[in-house]
């Protein structure tokens, strides 16, 4: 087989941990709460700007900027709640896609007014791992490995722990959950705070490898929303094994072709595989 | 004629006078208004029954493009493109919508899959740059002033055509609202299946009213491109058009007549005014109080400002009565 077909897969493999876990953190919101966040990649842009900022212009250290940059993140996902699904919960669902539709637009608007329209990078540079003449990035490699970490310790976090299972509750039925002695607005808040944490840890990841701009959303928020509804939304497991189907045919997309029609084959891809299962590949 | 088509009348004789009060750039911003107005009226047309497309920014880029492509590679008219891109258009939303419908492809799917297709349209124009010029842009070849070309470099030519696409749009939308369709399609939308069950055939009016928004929101990007003479992917496909769309019909309203026009007029005079009033010193500042302003119209008018203004009278009309 070619090398550079293989690199290929390689890379579509590690660019699937980090979707991944960007898939897991929206699920978990619309699994729980019954709202898509339209604006979840603009948040991972957020944290990579908070990431930026904090390394470059203060010299904070890499790994506690990271780790602001989660912190940062979980308050704004609990902030976004608080502000804005909060008082659309019992709207119509098309005006919760357009609430968060619109903190889309201030979020990149908001971002250009900062930091202008300039990409930009931390200057951090990782090295390229040989591997039997194969050349695998040392970033994307640790963004995969933290992906699954992420995802693994996600996992453990809602079957192991009081929370978690409270968590799981609300998503398999929130009428009931009251007479459980569980507080829904709590188990919202704890849901908003984690999915905003995970979008952190993918900021984290996502500034190794990429510049920054304001639009960098853009770029992979219509492929997490894909792998959700693909996955089944609010099916982790399956939002997983989704994300790296995408990663796969972009990357093998993109080794045949260019960027842009490898996205195009995804995103056709996925509305032929809706057309033929209408509710997730993974539906029962 | 019904008070709502008085109105639509009166207002429609207003704006026959108005170009001759303002300057151009007056006119060039009524032209936009009453071209998205066309279209946000073409999306309502669909969205007032539940059937919430993120997809529209798809019809929008191909009615565009087509016309333009065809006009630039083979001279073809676009009194003759422009039906091309409509067709295309259709072909395009059947090809998409009755495997939807069919299949019950409803809600967030629907919405999601409509917004992979303006994905899909606009990547593919980026993509296929040797033609379209991708990200840099597309522009028509100038013919001056011509009928066959469809092309007027005085904006009052532009401003009596869009005029009529709005009034076409509005006639359009008073036809569904007075034919037999407007009730299976409200059925359809309260409950597929209770609809079905009393003999409405639940496939082909999806299909129809898809078709007929689908073919009126080509129409208003194949207008729109012939007016500005430049095209870019990004402001005619996409997301952020679909987007765009879905926010101003919602904004101003989706189930009156003129909803949708409210939308156009004030989400593009708020766009623009707060571009002037901010200029070239602050890029990004319009964009943030314009999203800013996004999320508080909808939590705080979820009904959109035609519907919001409509029950704060229709509130206030009882008491009125009370009084007397």
């Amino acid at each position: 087989m070619d090398i550079f077909l293989v690199e290929a897969i390689i890379n579509g493999i590690l660019l699937g941990g980090v979707l991944a876990l960007l898939a897991l953190g929206l699920n978990l919101i619309f699994g729980v709460i019954d709202v898509v966040w339209i604006a979840y990649a603009d948040i991972v842009m957020c944290g990579m700007y908070v990431i930026y900022v904090l390394y470059t212009h203060y010299d904070v250290p890499l790994l506690f900027a990271c780790l602001a940059g989660i912190a940062g993140m979980a308050a704004f996902g609990v902030a976004v709640h608080l502000l804005i699904i909060a008082p659309v919960l019992n709207s119509a669902p098309i005006n919760q896609l357009l609430a968060t539709g619109g903190l889309l637009f201030f979020l990149q608007s908001f971002a250009t007014l900062l930091f202008g329209t300039d990409f930009r990078n931390i200057g951090v540079r990782l090295p390229v791992v040989e591997v039997a003449s194969i050349y695998i990035s040392f970033a994307r490699l640790i963004a995969f490995l933290f992906g699954l970490i992420g995802a693994v310790a996600l996992y453990l976090f809602l079957k192991r722990t009081y929370i978690g299972t409270a968590i799981r509750a609300v998503a398999q039925d929130r009428d009931i959950v009251g007479l459980m002695g569980i507080d829904q607005r709590r188990i919202y808040l704890a849901t908003s705070a984690i999915g905003g944490a995970l979008a952190g840890l993918a900021a984290c990841l996502l500034v190794l490898q990429y510049d920054v701009h304001p639009f960098i959303g853009n770029t992979f928020g219509p492929v997490i929303f894909m792998i959700c509804v693909l996955g089944g939304l609010g099916n982790m497991i399956g939002g997983f094994v989704a994300s790296f189907i995408i990663s796969q045919i972009i990357a093998i997309g993109g080794y045949y072709s260019n960027t842009e029609l490898s996205y195009v084959l995804a995103f056709t891809m996925f509305i032929i595989l809706m057309f033929v299962r209408p509710r997730g590949l993974f539906a029962r | 004629m019904s008070r709502l088509g008085a109105s639509a009348f009166a207002l429609a004789a207003l704006a026959a006078v108005l170009p001759a009060a303002g300057p151009a750039y007056f006119l060039h911003l009524l032209i936009q208004i009453l071209i998205w107005a066309s279209v946000y009226t073409a999306w309502a047309l669909m969205g007032r029954f539940g059937f919430v497309s993120f997809g529209h920014g798809a019809f929008v880029g191909v009615g565009a493009y087509v016309p333009a492509l065809l006009w630039n590679y083979f001279g073809l008219t676009p009194w003759v493109g422009i039906p091309a891109g409509i067709a295309l258009a259709i072909l395009v939303a059947v090809v998409i919508g009755y495997p939807c419908f069919r299949l019950r492809v409803v809600g967030h799917y629907f919405a999601l899959v409509t917004l992979a297709l303006s994905q899909v349209v606009l990547l593919t124009l980026v993509a296929a740059r040797e033609i379209t010029g991708g990200s840099l842009g597309f522009t028509p070849k100038a013919a001056g002033h011509s009928w066959y070309a469809l092309q007027f470099p005085e904006k009052t030519y532009f401003y009596v055509i869009a005029l009529m696409l709005w009034l076409l749009a509005l006639s359009v939308w008073r036809w569904i609202d007075g034919g037999i369709n407007r009730e299976a399609l409200e059925a359809i939308s309260e409950d597929e299946d209770a609809a079905a069950a009393i003999g409405i055939d639940v496939l082909r009016e999806k299909l129809r009213i898809t078709v007929l928004s689908a073919a009126l929101t080509a129409l208003g990007g194949a207008i729109y491109g012939q007016y500005m003479m430049y095209l870019n992917p990004e402001s005619v496909s996409g997301i952020a058009v679909s987007l765009q769309i879905v926010f101003a019909a919602i904004a101003g309203g989706v189930y009156s007549l003129l909803g949708p026009t409210v939308g156009a007029l004030l989400t593009i005079s708020l766009t623009e005014g707060l571009r002037v009033w901010f200029g070239v010193t602050f890029i990004g500042a319009a964009n943030t109080i314009y999203g800013a302003l996004l999320v508080l119209c909808i939590i705080f008018m979820p009904q959109g400002i035609v519907g919001t203004l409509r029950r704060a009278m229709a509130a206030r009309a009882p008491k009125a009565a009370a009084a007397d």
